[in-house]
């Protein structure tokens, strides 16, 4: 194997374990210590994806989580394979798996490269543009586009991994683990504080602890073992928890901060059985250090994406930290010091520096000086105007930059590279920042964004580099002053080191370089994730987008998994320097939390499969699975829906049950409609002001049928309820509505009436609810609690008993939802399932049948009873309803009656409901099909829709209830329903469809 | 996610609360005597301050208690929180 471009007697990565990977089928090894990155260019690889848009080459651009080009497809296990992973992120393990994205039918060979020639055709906006005519071909277009848009592969199978959530709370939270992050956890801990430090490497120490450069000591040694004595010391403090391989990805109000650890993704597959594979931290911090450093910004120049040209500073992290050349004639070009720190790491291993191209005029900082001294060739005051090679960059075109950097000139000199670092400054990371509620301000002399002290949230700072000090010096000072202050530390361990560094003298920044070509002849690329050069970003400020937020979206600038981490301060730059506007008056676009994306799996945590929601069962559940059942969901209830016998369809057994219920018996699990116990001595007065109708008369001992309205006067929820006692009621809600009615009781209670004596207890899980249909039902009744006397006389229909069944306590109410005679036994949920088959047992010699939610729905339909939410949808009063029979005119007032008579709720021309039948008595309605009078007017007026349909099998004919504008006034009429394929001719009727005299409740 | 200090139960996440919108509108003693217009703005009209405002919370999972908080709403930060019936800080 070729390691001829590695170091040896590298400390960060251990050469005695060598791990085999691979990378588009191609076996490689690198070594333990390795990212997947730093691995591949030791094999001198560099192309590793293509682009987005053009399908141009692409290679790895920096070591870390900013990288745009680097991003590759792990694994092809359809439910382990992950795509859009950096390179530059993921640690190398036996066994690793590794492909390029966006390319077919290989990396080096892409068919869509044609694209990079077709890139005149395709500027900013292309897809806005070129797509939108004609509006019918959209469906076609569309399959086209989503085929060659996104990057990698999403797992096709459920993800077998296990995740983690863990909250946490600590007294000082330290993000990031470099220099300035160890002194705040170190200060911080050592002065009684639980501390939490973060960072998103394995290896703690930034930047600094590969930084041993002579330019920069700390108490006369390197700083990197200076920081390396630091680390080890705090390893040992009992305050101090250190969490690596976790990165923050969110910073929410009130220091609520949320981070991802990374457990096993480092590990081979065999290591990582049984084990959690990442954890999101839900932390909750007394005070936060924000210490996220900052990114090296690249140079925007004309092709300026070619394999082989890298962020400086990647290029010394490579060297210094993976002991890995990342070329062997490499190029510097630069507008500060910052390359001629990478330039010596060079030096230093060995690798031929062809030359530095820096666009100043001159620096004789410490640091060049040092360069200086290496013979090594420096180009003052040039820019790079060209790049060739195809796979890897080849050749760089340079040539003089005139006095206001807006052109070139003098003659242009190649010189042959296989690898250009280049470096246009730094950017602090602030996301976090401004994700906290932080303002940015602006400072002119090196064009960055920083945290604006003034505001700045409570309880946070940010400290070091991404808090806009870049000079070690300052780095060390400041932080130190600003964790004393920020955490009352009087005396600091680090208040009298000795720094030596090199100052940075000179800057100068020119946003988008000049090139001997005209700008629409070059590619100077600004994201090189999504393609979009100087030029798009121009264009769309020619097209009329002035707002950043709008140019971003319409150029895609800072729109990829990367979220523009390098780009978007040049798009900045740039629309600020053509619209001539200031760069802190412009502002930046909003950062949005994730920092970097985080996997559905980490979002989502435990809380998968049966775990994702309640399930509620009621107590008769095993009964309904053993009896074959199938189950509707009701909010978070399993209801029997119905039960399929001999292999019928869901249709034929819900006719059969309909049909059972009401010429024999049917029995119904009811358990899940919601009940409320009321108590106090002015339960009815609460009830007549929560319900429509009238309450006070009601005698012990009888049930009545309540609307409940929102105070818009809309109907709300529905049910039956009783008179226990004289200061005891219970009410039933709908199932789905339980809750919701319960908190807005409790709201009315607590704000509106404190002064009402009523006490609100939810009962729903403590008793079930037995329902027994039919006009057989009193036999079954009679069989299961003799003592009780059925005659109507003495237990008319609305009315409720107390009785013992099997010497268990119960309550029987005499109401009905199917318009038959019918019961319900209340009973303890613990001996609902024994109470339930007694009344089985009692039925068996008249065909007792077991039925469903959907028979329910039907039988309820034939009788014109509504459910609210289906019948019902926030809009509907009761006059709506045709239940104006329901509303106490004469009552002084219940929720939602004065919204009764608004100009809008006494219109006339109201969607109202209506009875449908179908002229061909077969036919049956859709559910939510909606009802026109013309049919060939175009737009047609849709007059409203069918909220229940059903075939009824004891009319033996289609029925239907649907709300339509002015219903109440069309009884007769006839209209369409039109469907796909046809139209079906309907009449309305009377919603009341079967024994409209009601002469079967005491049959 | 802010943290409520429940007059009742103390500090807890802001998951165990839901809000109930604005504070100190009372319901009308006699609705039935207000206009359309008199009604809609009790029934409809809401402020919607960037700034302090009086809002409703309920315990939702916790003690199921409604009370009152003062919220900045620019920077969600809560300057006082007070039982239903008492009276709200001196600056309302």
């Amino acid at each position: 194997m070729s390691q001829e471009l590695r170091i040896n007697n590298n400390k960060f990565i251990d050469q005695t374990t060598r791990l085999s990977f691979k990378f588009n089928g191609e076996k490689l090894y690198g070594y333990k210590g390795d990212t997947l990155a730093s691995a591949l260019l030791a094999n001198n690889i560099h192309l590793v994806g293509r682009s987005f848009k053009y399908h141009r080459p692409r290679g790895i651009m920096t070591c870390g989580s900013e990288e745009p080009n680097a991003i590759v497809q792990i694994g092809n296990d359809p439910s382990l394979t992950d795509p859009n992973v950096r390179a530059t992120e993921i640690e190398l393990y036996e066994g690793l798996e590794a492909f390029s994205q966006n390319c077919w039918p290989n990396v080096k060979f892409d068919i869509g490269g044609i694209n990079n020639f077709l890139s005149p055709l395709l500027p900013a906006g292309f897809y806005y543009k070129t797509f939108m005519w004609p509006a019918s071909f959209w469906e076609k277009y569309e399959f086209f586009i989503r085929h060659s848009a996104g990057l990698g592969k999403s797992p096709s199978k459920p993800d077998p991994d296990i995740y983690d959530h863990k909250y946490y709370h600590c007294d000082v939270l330290v993000v990031g683990g470099g220099i300035s992050g160890i002194m705040a956890a170190k200060l911080s801990a050592e002065n009684n504080n639980e501390t939490l430090l973060l960072d998103d490497k394995n290896t703690l120490g930034g930047a600094t602890i590969y930084q041993n450069n002579d330019c920069f000591q700390i108490d006369g040694t390197h700083t990197n073992y200076w920081l390396e004595k630091e680390i080890n010391k705090i390893k040992n403090i009992k305050n101090l928890t250190i969490k690596t391989r976790t990165s923050l990805a969110a910073y929410h109000g009130y220091n609520y901060l949320l981070a991802k650890e990374n457990l096993t993704d480092h590990l081979s597959p065999d290591e990582r059985k049984g084990k959690i594979r990442q954890r999101l931290w839900k932390i909750r911090a007394k005070k936060v250090i924000i210490a996220t450093g900052s990114i090296e910004r690249p140079l925007i120049f004309n092709n300026n994406d070619r394999p082989g040209i890298m962020l400086s500073s990647a290029i010394k992290k490579f060297i210094d930290f993976y002991g890995v050349k990342a070329g062997k004639e490499i190029s510097l070009f630069t507008n500060n010091d910052s390359a001629y720190e990478t330039a010596i790491s060079l030096k230093k291993s060995g690798v031929n520096i062809v030359s530095i191209i820096d666009i100043r005029d001159k620096s004789s900082s410490k640091i060049v000086k040092e360069v200086e001294k290496h013979k090594i060739k420096i180009y003052w005051k040039h820019t790079i105007v060209n790049t060739e090679g195809y796979r890897r960059i080849s050749f760089i075109e340079i040539m003089k930059l005139s006095d206001d950097g807006s052109g070139v000139i003098g003659k242009k000199i190649k010189l042959k590279t296989d690898c250009l670092g280049i470096s246009g400054g730094w950017t602090p990371m602030v996301h976090l920042f401004t994700q906290s509620g932080g303002k940015l301000k602006f400072r002119s002399d090196d064009n960055v964004f920083l945290p604006d002290k003034n505001k700045t949230p409570s309880d946070q700072i940010s400290i070091g580099s991404c808090n806009g000090d870049f000079d070690i010096k300052d780095i060390i000072l400041n932080s130190n002053k600003a964790v004393k202050t920020f955490l009352g530390i009087e005396n600091s361990s680090f208040d009298n080191l000795k720094v030596e560094s090199s100052k940075e003298e000179m800057k100068r920044n020119i946003w988008l370089l000049p090139s001997d070509k005209p700008i629409g002849k070059t590619k100077p690329f600004l994201d090189f994730q999504n393609d979009s050069t100087a030029k798009d970003v121009k264009l769309a400020l020619r097209e009329g987008f002035k707002s950043i937020e709008h140019v971003k979206r319409y150029t895609t600038t800072g729109m990829g998994t990367d979220q523009g981490k390098l780009s978007n301060m040049h798009a900045l730059g740039i629309i600020a320097e053509t619209t001539g506007t200031n760069m802190g008056e412009l502002g930046t676009t909003t950062f949005r939390p994730p920092y970097t994306p985080l996997t559905f799996g980490a979002i989502v945590g435990r809380n998968v499969g049966e775990f994702f929601d309640h399930t509620r069962k009621t107590a008769m559940h095993n009964w309904h699975v053993q009896n074959k059942a199938k189950f509707e969901n009701v909010g978070q209830w399993k209801r029997a829906w119905y039960y399929p016998k001999n292999g019928e369809t869901m249709f034929e057994a819900v006719q059969r049950e309909s049909k059972a219920a009401r010429e024999s018996v049917g029995i119904l699990d009811a358990s899940t409609l919601g009940k409320i116990d009321i108590q106090g001595t002015d339960a009815s007065e609460f009830l007549n002001r929560v319900y429509t109708n009238a309450w006070s008369k009601l005698a012990i001992g009888k049930c009545r049928y309540g609307l409940m309205l929102n105070e818009d006067g809309m109907v709300y929820d529905d049910g039956v309820t009783t008179r226990l006692g004289e200061n005891h009621y219970i009410m039933t809600t709908t199932t789905g509505g339980a809750a919701n009615v319960l908190t807005k009781l409790e709201d009315y209670l607590q704000t509106e009436w404190p002064e009402l004596d009523v006490y609100l207890t939810t009962v729903t899980d403590h008793f079930s609810t037995i329902s027994i249909c039919g006009p057989n039902s009193k036999k079954i009744l009679s069989k299961v609690i003799p003592d009780l006397d059925l005659s109507d006389e003495k237990f008319p229909h609305m009315s409720f008993k107390n009785s013992i069944i099997d010497g268990i306590k119960c309550r029987v109410m005499r109401i009905s939802f199917t318009g038959e005679h019918s019961y319900e036994i209340n009973i303890q949920s613990n001996f609902a399932k024994h109470v339930w088959e007694l009344c089985m047992d009692a039925g068996k010699n008249y065909n007792i049948t077991p039925y469903g939610t959907e028979t329910m729905h039907l039988l309820r339909a034939e009788k014109g009873f509504i459910i609210t939410g289906q019948d019902t949808d926030g809009t509907m009063t009761p006059s709506d309803l045709q239940m104006d029979w329901i509303i106490g005119k004469k009552k002084f007032d219940f929720i939602g009656k004065r919204s009764l008579y608004r100009s809008d709720t006494i219109r006339d021309d109201r969607k109202q409901l209506v009875g449908l039948l179908t002229d061909d008595p077969k036919e049956i309605l859709e559910e939510g099909a909606q009802i026109v009078e013309k049919l060939n007017q175009k737009p047609v007026e849709m007059l409203g829709h069918v909220t229940s349909s059903y075939f009824s099998p004891n009319l033996n004919k289609s029925i239907a209830l649907a709300v339509m504008k002015s219903g109440k006034k069309l009884k007769g009429k006839k209209f369409f329903v039109p469907m796909e394929n046809k139209n079906i001719n309907v009449t309305v009727t009377d919603t009341v469809f079967f024994d409209k005299e009601n002469k079967r409740l005491n049959a | 996610m802010f943290i409520i200090n429940c007059p009742y139960c103390g500090e807890r996440d802001q998951t165990e609360f839901s809000s109930g919108g604005e504070a100190h509108i009372v319901r009308p003693k006699q609705p039935t005597e207000l206009s359309d217009d008199e009604w809609a703005e009790f029934l409809f009209m809401r402020k919607n301050i960037k700034g302090i405002q009086f809002e409703r919370w309920n315990h939702s999972h916790g003690c199921r208690k409604w009370f009152n908080v003062v919220r900045d709403t620019s920077n969600d930060k809560i300057h006082a929180v007070y039982k239903m019936g008492e009276k709200p800080p001196a600056n309302k």
